[in-house]
């Protein structure tokens, strides 16, 4: 039996913000992440948790204001049943499709995953692609922070110790496509060795190009040059070879229990040129 | 499911077969949840154990520090101080301790070195961090090529090879292969109960396979003697040889803690104790040299088995011999010479794990053949149907093999089923012309394999194993052997096999319990040998209780053992092993009949290999094994069913990586097995060649399907990509190495070492398990 | 704490940390043992129970998450009068247990597909028992069993 920290479950976001303030916390979403480590006694154990699971304020998923809109504590399982999401997020589905099996989706959460930071994250890397605003909350009021700038390094957020995670802004965009892709161990519960999200517009000439990349670095990273490589390029093998070329050149992954440097940055390269031959 | 009797061999009577099967004995209570597995087991007042496990790969032990600024009042220390027999962990030999004493060697990472006992796991927990181990680095072993301990070794010769391959008109054909460790991964972790009694003697319930092996570990350990000692298996969530001979140690380190707080102690491994520190298939290095004419004939195979045996002896010098007389194949090869060893290494010990060492020999020999059948131009199913064992074959240790030997047999139903030439033809054409932008490839593979039968060489013969059937007074038929059920059916086939002979229904036929105080030993339960060798056993004593009962009352046993038990009081049937007729082995020369005889089995795998990223699908197996006679063909295919998913987990994606001779992949999240989306459509064929010495004609099926699954699974492979991966688990970091030239992973099984490993440090502290 | 729950039923009662696993909960404060732990971390499956009609690991979802809700184990499986439900009976036909450990929890799973009505191809099977290991029969006859109780459960629907 594992160790078991105190933990207070609040009612309203109110009450949760105030116990922030009062002592340092450790949120709980579905506890998917946190209870791996309890259990692992994988680090330091939490003098306080708090629960969030009663918070039906941060549930639900809606359009609103040209976004689409996911609460923190909308499970993967929501996630992947979700009319809004299939029409603005295809990607974000797959990615929720891909983490665990439906036991772990119908208690993860999307504000777990993104809290959580970790660098094989499956939704991490689609909302780099999707150019997506994380929104946290704190006894000072609500403020975005772009995904681009959420995860500073290995395993941390932009969030303070008083804020918290509330929801997930997806602009919707007209005419943008968008692609994932993960590749792991097995075909079930397999945290990734690579995964990729891709958005872009093409107008024939490749507009907008977010690619971004999962377990091949620290953090969920951007692949800049590769973007760069595209953004306003015309159609054809050329510019695939070179945004190729400039991820090649750009990604540095590490070997570890999973996979290896040398596989990651080959297949790296291949799932990125397949995705971009397909959307040619 | 199909069930082949050869035409040419006269139809065995059915066991079972004109009734409905018997449903799963023990089913209903699994199926419930009321079956009580250790860790469901209730002891009021039990304390939880734990413990305290090295950190480093080879040191001296200096000193066990107890921090003073805990309260140790509230736990149970033992020390090697404490064990009041002999410390070790009694096996084949007696090298491994119970713990590691102060002054002694610690020979790899998770080595026992302390215990520890509290009446509550916070408690627990806080006193493992309080220990510190002091300790002297000494330069560990981690490769087994460079390893100069060698636990056993043996050369076997037939013919002479070096002449052979010298002549001329030979292909001849080199290659190394590499396997890594396999975890069994039952999916109950292991766990034992010490209760102690209050005539001083020590009873265990446990995970278990073999109750008689704890037993004599328990004796040893704790200097007791037989009337003081009881083993008694609880159910059992799997084992695979996984709880073979690591419960011995669990044991003795739980009836230590049990003796120290005069309570019953829980020993109950987590996952990550139970991948960090019990054993593991054996990693192996084999090199073959192989001369093949132009004609498929096979005339010479020079073979080089290294097997990492890990720190302890265990059962490796056991598992060495069954992959030396394997490492061939089942091919009939005039001139065979096979060197082999089995060396240490500072890594945990490895140890038994279906199949015994033969999949790691079998792979070998199965990709050397397959790359035999490419060096001559030949289809892999015609170079086998020209060298596969015929009867009156003759293996590498002299063995003549009889009238049951179904390599061909197997190989054309698997070819037959699986439409092997067909699809290759298919598979060929599309290699041929594949675009170089395409997203798959497909492929399909053929493996045939042999496994021994039972125990290898006189191992049977000199256990002299009992198993006894009773009719109690009070009118109850009951079978009492030491084998254990761990899912694979022994507590249904063994009423089975009595009720058939006796002539009265399933139910009417009661298991004892697997208690040591109740059952006599009917040796472990291992080797595929429990429906061959003790089932035999049991069927013997059936007809003889049958005759005995018959001749007092002059009617049917099965209208009038009710009456003979109430007239004539109990009677029990005692059946001692005698060996098999005319099948001798002579351990002095390594030669003779090595097993009793051999299980065949073919299996033809179908891959899809993404060709952006090697991930490779396993679509279907056919599976084909000669069991003998297949007592319930239902649990028959489930034995078959199971062992090809472990072989296709062996071949595509269970692997340990090891840094400074520890396990990396020591938790699920990164020791993966394959799930329902991974596992192929698996389709059974059985083949019942008799094996004639047997009463029942059973062979054992347990093994055998673990011998090809692997081998298949990577020819196609090849099939799919033209190119061989020689080293397991065939990953997708493997394939795309050898396809792209990308920098290959390290070799499986063999420990990377970091600068600080090498360099003295003082001093560690024990992690938390 | 006290927390309240349902299960299998009858109103529980447990006075425990609110960070203490269902599984803990269900196996040391309540008594049923039937749910099983295989690994702590969510990856294997045998600790799956309903909550609320949902497949959940019970060894993630720490109880304070689950006060009001109701829980089914495999202990609520059988019929009034202990016989064995449907379900229970097809694995015992198909060959769908054997070592019995990955069973209580592949139950669950197999109970929450069969509840959802889902068509029961090989794939959808599959899909639905992913996040429960069996390291014994290859998952074939775990499928042959939910098909075959899938089948006689429409069966009885439509008789």
């Amino acid at each position: 039996m594992p160790v078991e920290p105190p933990v207070v479950s609040p009612r309203s976001l109110a009450e949760a913000y105030a116990l922030l303030a009062s002592a340092p916390h450790r949120p709980l979403a579905g506890g998917t992440d946190l209870l791996v480590q309890l259990a692992g006694e994988l680090g330091p154990v939490p003098d306080r948790v708090l629960d969030l699971w009663r918070l039906d304020e941060l549930r639900g998923i809606r359009v609103a204001g040209g976004a689409l809109e996911i609460g923190a504590l909308t499970t993967h399982a929501q996630l992947r049943r979700s009319e809004a999401c299939a029409a603005h997020a295809p990607t974000l589905v797959a990615a929720a499709a891909t983490i665990g099996a439906a036991q772990v989706q119908n208690r993860g959460t999307l504000g777990g995953n993104v809290m959580n930071a970790s660098p094989a994250g499956d939704t991490l890397p689609v909302l780099l692609a999707l150019d997506a605003v994380l929104v946290a909350g704190g006894p000072r009021g609500q403020r975005q922070v772009p995904a681009a700038a959420f995860w500073p390094s290995y395993r941390t957020t932009a969030l303070r110790p008083d804020e918290l995670l509330l929801g997930v802004r997806i602009p919707i965009v007209d005419g943008r496509r968008q692609a994932f892709r993960k590749v792991g161990t097995r075909r079930a519960q397999a945290i990734s060795k690579v995964v990729l999200a891709a958005s872009w517009r093409r107008d024939p000439t490749w507009r907008d190009v977010r690619i971004a990349f999962g377990s091949v670095a620290a953090t969920p990273v951007r692949a800049t040059a590769a973007e760069a490589a595209l953004e306003g390029a015309s159609a054809g093998p050329e510019a695939i070879d070179r945004a190729v070329a400039a991820l090649l050149g750009e990604l540095h992954p590490i070997d570890d229990v999973r996979s290896t440097a040398a596989y990651r940055l080959e297949v790296s390269g291949r799932i990125l040129r397949r995705l971009l031959e397909d959307a040619s | 499911m199909t069930i082949q009797t050869p035409a040419s061999r006269p139809t065995t009577p059915r066991l079972g077969r004109a009734v409905p099967l018997p449903l799963r004995r023990e089913g209903p209570a699994k199926l419930t949840g009321r079956a009580l597995y250790t860790d469901d087991l209730v002891f009021p007042g039990a304390w939880y154990g734990a413990t305290i496990r090295s950190a480093v790969p080879r040191a001296r032990l200096l000193a066990i520090e107890l921090d003073p600024g805990f309260d140790w009042s509230r736990v149970a220390v033992v020390t090697a101080d404490d064990i009041p027999g002999r410390n070790v962990v009694a096996s084949i030999a007696e090298d491994q301790p119970i713990l590691v004493p102060v002054g002694g060697e610690i020979r790899h990472q998770a080595e026992p070195v302390a215990l520890l006992a509290a009446a509550d796991r916070d408690t627990l927990r806080e006193a493992r961090r309080r220990v510190g181990l002091r300790t002297e680095p000494l330069p560990p072993v981690f490769d087994p090529l460079e390893s100069t301990t060698v636990f056993a070794h043996h050369e076997l010769v037939k013919g002479d090879v070096e002449a052979a391959l010298a002549a001329d008109g030979l292909a001849i054909v080199e290659a190394t292969y590499r396997v890594g460790h396999q975890e069994q991964l039952y999916i109950e972790n292991n766990a034992m109960v010490a209760v102690p009694r209050e005539d001083g003697g020590m009873t265990v319930h446990g995970s278990l396979q073999c109750p008689f092996y704890v037993h004599r570990a328990l004796r040893t350990g704790l200097g007791l003697d037989d009337a003081h000692t009881q083993v008694v298996q609880a159910e059992t969530g799997g084992g695979f040889g996984g709880k073979e001979e690591y419960p011995s140690m669990i044991a003795l380190h739980a009836a230590l803690l049990a003796r120290r707080t005069g309570r019953p102690v829980r020993m109950i491994y987590d996952r990550h104790e139970d991948l960090a520190a019990t054993t593991k298939r054996h990693p192996a290095v084999i090199r073959h040299r192989t001369g093949v004419r132009r004609d498929g004939t096979i005339v010479a195979q020079d073979i080089e088995l290294v097997l990492d045996g890990g720190a302890y002896t265990t059962l490796t010098p056991v598992v060495l011999s069954r992959a030396t007389i394997h490492a061939g194949g089942p091919y009939d090869v005039p001139n065979v010479r096979i060197r082999s060893r089995a060396v240490a290494t500072n890594t945990p010990p490895n140890g038994a794990f279906r199949g015994f060492g033969a999949p790691q020999a079998e792979f070998a020999a199965e990709m050397q053949v397959g790359r035999c059948a490419e060096a001559v131009g030949m289809s892999p199913l015609e170079i086998r149907r020209r060298n596969a064992y015929r009867a009156t074959g003759i293996t590498p240790t002299g063995q003549v093999l009889h009238g049951d030997a179904a390599a061909l047999e197997v190989l054309e139903r698997a070819a037959e089923a699986s439409e092997f030439e067909r699809v290759r033809m298919r598979t060929a054409a599309e290699r041929a012309g594949r675009n170089p932008r395409a997203r798959t490839a497909r492929g399909i593979g053929l493996a045939l394999g042999w496994h021994g039968a039972g125990f290898t060489g006189s191992g049977e013969a000199k256990m002299g194993s009992v198993a006894s059937l009773e009719l109690t007074g009070d009118g109850r038929i009951r079978i009492l052997t030491a084998s254990t059920e761990m899912g694979q059916g022994t507590k249904t086939i063994f009423p089975q096999l009595v009720a058939a002979e006796l002539g009265v229904d399933h139910d009417d036929v009661e298991m004892g319990p697997q208690d040591t105080s109740l059952v006599p030993d009917s040796g472990p339960t291992v080797a595929s040998r429990t429906a061959m060798v003790v089932g035999g056993l049991l069927v013997h004593a059936a007809r003889r209780l049958k005759a005995e009962v018959e001749g007092r009352t002059g009617r049917p046993f099965e209208l009038s053992w009710r009456d003979d038990a109430r007239a004539h009081g109990p009677t029990r049937i005692d059946e001692r092993f005698s060996p098999y007729a005319g099948r001798a082995f002579d351990d002095a020369t390594y030669s003779g009949d090595a097993y009793p005889t051999f299980g065949w089995a073919a299996a033809v795998a179908e891959v899809e290999v993404d060709l952006d990223t090697a991930e490779v699908t396993v679509v279907s197996v056919v599976a084909v094994d000669d069991v003998g006679q297949a007592i319930h063909p239902v649990l028959c295919e489930g034995q078959v069913e199971g062992g090809t998913l472990q072989a296709v987990g062996y071949a595509t994606i269970e692997e340990i990586r090891l840094h400074n001779g520890r396990y990396l992949n020591d938790r699920l999240q990164t020791y993966l097995i394959p799930t329902s989306l991974d596992a192929p459509r698996i389709e059974t064929i059985l083949v019942e060649a008799p094996f004639e010495d047997a009463p029942h004609h059973a062979k054992g099926v347990g093994e055998l399907p673990m011998d090809v699954g692997a081998p298949a699974v990577v020819a196609a492979i090849h099939d799919a990509t033209g190119t061989w991966i020689d080293e397991l688990p065939a990953s997708p970091e493997r394939i795309v190495a050898a396809l792209a030239g990308t920098t290959a992973p390290g070799p499986p099984g063999v420990s990377t070492v970091s600068a600080a490993a090498s360099a003295s440090s003082s001093s560690s502290m024990a992690p938390a398990p | 704490m006290t927390y309240r729950l349902v299960v299998n039923g009858e109103p529980a009662e447990v006075g425990v940390p609110g960070m203490r696993r269902l599984l803990d909960v269900l196996r040391e404060d309540l008594g049923l043992t039937g749910t099983k732990e295989g690994c702590g971390e969510g990856e294997c499956g045998a600790c799956t129970v309903l909550v609320d009609g949902e497949v959940v690991v019970s060894c993630l979802v720490p109880v304070c998450q689950v006060d009001g809700s109701t829980v089914r184990t495999v202990e609520g499986l059988a019929v009034a009068g202990g016989a064995l439900a449907p379900l229970q009976q097809a694995f015992l036909e198909a060959g769908g247990a054997q070592c019995g450990i990955c069973t209580p929890g592949m139950l669950m799973a197999a109970e929450a597909f069969l509840a959802a009505g889902g068509e029961p191809t090989d794939a959808s099977i599959r899909e639905a028992i992913a996040g429960n290991l069996c390291r014994c029969t290859g998952y074939t006859k775990i499928v042959d069993a939910i098909r075959l109780a899938a089948e006689r459960r429409a069966g009885a629907g439509a008789a």
